[in-house]
Formats: C-alpha cells, sequence, structure tokens
C-alpha cells in the first residue's frame, strides 16, 4: 500500500480505475454531477498542491485565479464571441501571466506576510468581479454559454464526468511527473531547506515564482471548467471562503501528496452535499473540519495513512 | 455586507455633500476617524495576541461580531444597555479563552500558516454558530446618546462617533495603564519580549496567552458594541473587520500597540477620504492595495523591526 501510494502508475491507474467504475454504483445524475465538481475542485487543489507542497509556499487568495478562469469562461462567449475552449485557454493565460507579475514581488515575503498578500491580491480581484457588474453581471452573477467542441455541445452530466475526469488524469499525471523533472527536484531542496538549496546554487527566488505560475494555471482551468459545467458564475468563486477551502484541500489531504489533494477535494465537496439537510450548520461544520483536520492531523489524511500502514508492517 | 456599507455610506458620506468643501473634508475627516477607531481597537487585539503568542489570529474580526450581536439580543430580551454590553463582553471573553484552550494550545508547535488556518476556520466556525444562534439579519441597537448631529465646524458628527472616539480612548489607555502600571501586565510585557526568559523567571507564559486572547476579545467586543448603532451588525461583518483590522496592525508594523493603533486611524481616514475623492465602490479595495504596497517597500511594515534569520 505504501509502495501503491508512493508509485505514480499505480496511482494513476488506481485513479483510472475508480473513475471508471464510479458511475456504475451512482443511483441518479445528482451523483455524477457531486463527483464532476470532486474532480474539478482535485484539479485545482492538486495545482495549489504544487506551491504548497512541493514549493512550501502558501497562498490565502488562490479563488483569485479560480475566478479569473470561471470569469473568462463567461465573459469570452458572451461578451467577445470567443468560443468556450478558447476562453478556458486565455483565462489560463491571463492567470499565468497575472502570477508571474504578481508572483515576483509577493515571493519575496515570508510566513504570516505571505499569507496577508497573497489574500489582500485575492480579495481586490474578488472586489473588482463584484464591481465590473458591466463585464461580470456584479455581485449577482451572470450565465456563461455550453461548451461545443468539434460541434458537440458537452451538456449531460456524463459528458462533464468523463471531461473533467480526463482533465483531472492529465493534471495528475503532470503534476506526479514534476517529482523527475530538474523542476522537481529543486522543489524538494528547497522544501527542505531554502537556505541550502540557495547554497546549492538553486535560484529560489525563480522556483517559488514557477510554482506559483504552475498553481494559477491549474486554478484558472478548474475555474472554466467549473463554469462550463455549471453554466453560471458568481463572485463567490474568487472569493476568501473559497480561497480558504482550496486551502483545507491540500493540507487535509496532505502536503506534497496528490493522492491527498484529491482526497481532501472530496472530503471538502462532498460532506456538505450531505450536509445540505443542514444548510444552516454549513459555515459551522467547514470551521470544526478545518479546526480539528488542524490541531489533530497535521500531516493530512493520506500521510496519516501511510504512516499507520507503514507503522503496522 | 452590501446593506452594511451601503446604511454606512448614507449615514456619514453623503451628508458631507451638502456643505462646502471645507466642512466636506472635516464630515470625511470625522467619519474617517470612527471608522478608523474600530479598526485601530480591532488591530490593538491582534497586537496583544501576537506578542504574547506569534499567533496571527484572523478570528479577531468575530469578537466584534459577538459584541455587537450578544448586545442586541440581551436588549431585545428587555436587558438594560449596559448590562447587556456587558454580559456581550463576558461572552466574547469566554469564547476568546476556548478559542486558546480548545485550538490554539494543543496546536503548539504547528507552523505559522497552520496556525492562521486554524483561526480562519475557528473565525467560519463562530461566524456559522453565530448564523445558528442568532440569525442573518442586519441589526442595530439605539445611540447611547441620541441621534441629533452635533455641529463641528460645518460638519455634522453624530453623538455615536463621540462614544466610539472615547472608547477607543479609554480603551487604550487601560490597556497601557494595565501594561506598564500592574505586575500582570508586565509578565505579558516580558512573555511578548522573550517567552523562554519568561518562563525562566517563574511567569506562568501559557496563562498569560490564555490572558492575551480574553483580553484581545473584550477589546473586540468593546469596538463592535460601540460602533453598531452607526454601522449595524449581522453575523458575518467579522470576516471583513478582521481582515482590515490586520491591515491597520500591518501598516503600524506588527507587534506594535502604538503601530496599532495610529494604523487603524490611518487606515479609516484614508479609506473614508478614497471613498468620498476617489472612488466609493472600490473603498473596501483601500485598505489591501495599501497591505500590498507596503509589504513591497517596506517588507517589515511601517515601524516593524528587521528580523534576521539564523541559519
Amino acid at each position: 500500500m505504501t509502495t501503491l501510494l508512493n508509485n505514480r502508475y499505480a496511482i494513476l491507474a488506481a485513479l483510472a480505475v475508480v473513475i471508471a467504475v464510479l458511475p456504475f454504483t451512482f443511483p441518479s445524475n445528482y451523483y455524477l454531477r457531486v463527483a464532476s465538481l470532486v474532480w474539478v475542485s482535485a484539479f485545482a487543489a492538486i495545482g495549489l498542491n504544487v506551491l504548497m507542497g512541493k514549493a512550501g509556499q502558501v497562498s490565502l487568495g488562490h479563488a483569485a485565479f479560480f475566478g479569473i478562469g470561471a470569469y473568462s469562461a463567461a465573459i469570452g462567449p458572451a461578451h467577445l464571441g470567443l468560443p468556450s475552449w478558447a476562453s478556458l485557454a486565455i483565462g489560463a493565460c491571463i492567470s499565468g501571466l497575472l502570477a508571474y507579475f504578481v508572483g515576483r514581488p509577493i515571493l519575496r515575503l515570508k510566513g504570516h506576510y505571505l499569507a496577508i498578500a497573497t489574500l489582500g491580491f485575492g480579495v481586490l480581484i474578488a472586489l473588482v468581479i463584484t464591481t465590473e457588474s458591466r463585464w461580470t453581471g456584479g455581485p449577482d452573477g451572470m450565465p456563461v454559454a455550453k461548451l461545443t467542441v468539434f460541434g458537440w455541445r458537452i451538456g449531460t452530466a456524463y459528458a462533464w464526468y468523463w471531461l473533467s475526469a480526463a482533465f483531472l488524469l492529465v493534471g495528475a499525471w503532470i503534476a506526479l511527473n514534476l517529482d523527475d523533472t530538474p523542476t522537481g527536484r529543486a522543489f524538494l531542496a528547497l522544501h527542505d531547506s531554502e537556505v541550502a538549496a540557495r547554497v546549492v546554487g538553486i535560484d529560489v527566488a525563480a522556483l517559488k515564482l514557477r510554482a506559483f505560475v504552475i498553481a494559477a494555471v491549474y486554478a484558472s482551468i478548474a475555474g472554466s471548467l467549473l463554469a462550463m459545467m455549471n453554466g453560471f458564475v458568481n463572485p463567490d468563486l474568487a472569493g476568501f471562503q473559497h480561497s480558504v477551502e482550496l486551502v483545507t484541500m491540500v493540507v487535509l489531504g496532505g502536503l506534497g501528496s496528490i493522492v491527498g489533494s484529491i482526497v481532501g477535494a472530496a472530503v471538502l465537496v462532498v460532506l456538505p452535499q450531505a450536509l445540505t439537510v443542514f444548510q444552516e450548520y454549513e459555515n459551522l461544520m467547514l470551521g470544526f473540519i478545518i479546526i480539528v483536520s488542524m490541531v489533530f492531523m497535521r500531516d493530512g489524511i493520506v500521510p496519516m495513512i501511510s504512516k499507520l500502514i507503514a507503522r503496522a508492517r | 455586507m452590501r446593506h452594511w456599507r451601503r446604511e454606512f455610506s448614507r449615514r456619514h458620506i453623503d451628508i458631507g455633500g451638502r456643505y462646502a468643501s471645507m466642512s466636506e473634508f472635516l464630515q470625511f475627516f470625522f467619519s474617517g476617524l470612527t471608522v478608523g477607531a474600530v479598526y485601530a481597537l480591532v488591530a490593538l487585539g491582534f497586537t496583544l495576541i501576537y506578542n504574547a503568542s506569534d499567533v496571527v489570529n484572523f478570528a479577531q474580526g468575530e469578537f466584534v461580531m459577538l459584541g455587537g450581536m450578544v448586545t442586541v439580543f440581551a436588549s431585545a430580551a428587555g436587558v438594560p444597555l449596559p448590562l447587556a454590553a456587558l454580559i456581550a463582553i463576558c461572552v466574547a471573553v469566554a469564547v476568546g479563552l476556548l478559542l486558546y484552550w480548545l485550538a490554539i494550545a494543543p496546536a503548539r508547535g504547528a507552523s505559522a500558516v497552520s496556525i492562521i488556518i486554524i483561526t480562519i476556520g475557528a473565525s467560519i466556525f463562530l461566524k456559522g454558530g453565530a448564523q445558528v444562534a442568532f440569525d442573518k439579519q442586519f441589526h442595530k441597537l439605539p445611540s447611547f446618546s441620541g441621534d441629533a448631529p452635533i455641529d463641528v465646524l460645518g460638519a455634522s458628527i453624530l453623538p455615536q462617533s463621540f462614544w466610539v472616539l472615547g472608547g477607543t480612548l479609554a480603551a487604550v489607555l487601560i490597556l497601557y495603564v494595565f501594561l506598564e502600571k500592574t505586575l500582570v501586565g508586565k509578565a505579558v510585557l516580558a512573555t511578548s519580549a522573550n517567552r523562554l526568559a519568561a518562563r525562566l523567571v517563574g511567569i506562568n507564559t501559557a496563562t498569560i496567552m490564555a490572558l492575551a486572547f480574553g483580553g484581545s476579545a473584550a477589546i473586540g467586543a468593546i469596538a463592535g458594541i460601540l460602533v453598531t448603532p452607526i454601522t449595524l451588525t449581522s453575523y458575518d461583518v467579522g470576516t471583513m473587520m478582521a481582515l482590515k483590522g490586520f491591515a491597520a496592525a500591518m501598516l503600524g508594523g506588527m507587534g506594535n500597540p502604538l503601530g496599532a493603533v495610529v494604523g487603524g486611524l490611518l487606515l479609516g481616514l484614508l479609506e473614508t477620504l478614497g471613498a468620498g475623492y476617489v472612488s466609493s465602490t472600490y473603498k473596501d479595495g483601500f485598505a489591501f492595495v495599501m497591505i500590498l504596497v507596503i509589504l513591497f517597500a517596506m517588507p517589515q511594515g511601517l515601524l516593524g523591526r528587521r528580523t534576521v534569520d539564523r541559519v
């Protein structure tokens, strides 16, 4: 099991099996929708995990990139007459460029200062989205055109299930492969000791920036996918609470663990859905989960399980 | 939240439009000071906790919310206002202590960012709790001494503004006397200066940290009670309050109590003048632009100390 958790092809194969088998266990389309939501959130969480788990930098404003992606998918077709898939790509480019320029000064900061700067950046983007209502529909949000690829309209729950799952598999594959690239090795060094990494000649600033851009592009693509899937966007997607949820997915699942990000996303997406009966209690539950998981499972779910298994041997 | 903002600007900013430019400026200035005083109290609460325990407490705004909401509901239940306010302060202090004992103390040794996430979790938890225990409506308290505006050099000031400013001044003075003149206060200062050394001279630092959380909660609740007659309150006012208070603390330099007060007043003035003269739709943005500019230009804040990493 521990070797399974460490072998990337085993992880991808297991993920593919889960994705292929799940729909047969679902009694209704509603479950397909929830599962697609998990895949999309997991996609964003995996990107953020590259920044947090690998490069060791936090972002409390990551929903901003998610929001940029979502609103690109909404604004492109509605105001500029662009096809949806091109809007997704443009959104990803905008997010990447923005991350590149904002990341330079922000990533010089450490600890609380980094947290508050990313948070401020996120709140500003959300504020712009809420205020520029001519383009974004303001606080009420706006509808999003359905995705059309080669004349096919992707609209059914099944189509979105497979599409989001395909994106997740590719996203996970890229993130897993990162470990074997020079960038991935440098991340490892940076995570262990920034000073040591610098001493052996790694350009730490450029490395952090690369992680920030990667994470922004992942979040942006996830945002576009969610917007097209739901057919609707609102400013909450870019809001502070969504940023906190994304960070919680990563930390709850386990920093640095790709499987962990998927598990964390599943917990944070499924739990509120399961608790819709107690909709009043949603904030109470979310806060409780965050506190308990941070206090008692500091390593996150997946690393904790693999540690338990290793100890059982 | 939006409703709250609209209400606030209607009461405080638009009034100025009818006057000539100097009195308009004064109008903005006093509004800014009033808002700034509240930010100053929140920032002071931040600083107290940060100094004693290195924790950046994002749940600070929830104390402001609790102060307002508990007072509203207690006085609606027939409790006289001063007693209702006292109950609210006690509730906030109890919550502050529980926050320390149940969430912060058990996480000792976790990274700065983990602790930040815990306090954000606590903030969401308290917001959710207030939503269930109270309701999702906006609530108002009656002004402490009437609603008739007082004319100061052509600007009309609400009497409640003087309560806010006076209350802030009193809170700052009491905190100053406590820290400088009492033995317990000196123990707090010693703990913030050097925790290990404080423990060596026999100070129970765990008690001091709990005290900081309780005191900080009381300061936040007082801010909430004073400002509710002007700005209204609801279960979700805390998040924005915490972010603004944090910006203020940062502006003055983290860990500097005087800086927190100055930073709060500056931020309030900047926001109100910005909303009055530049753009009222981006009013909430000024605080965050400020944070980013200060962090980029002076990563340690206006009055903060430079820290050196030991390898």
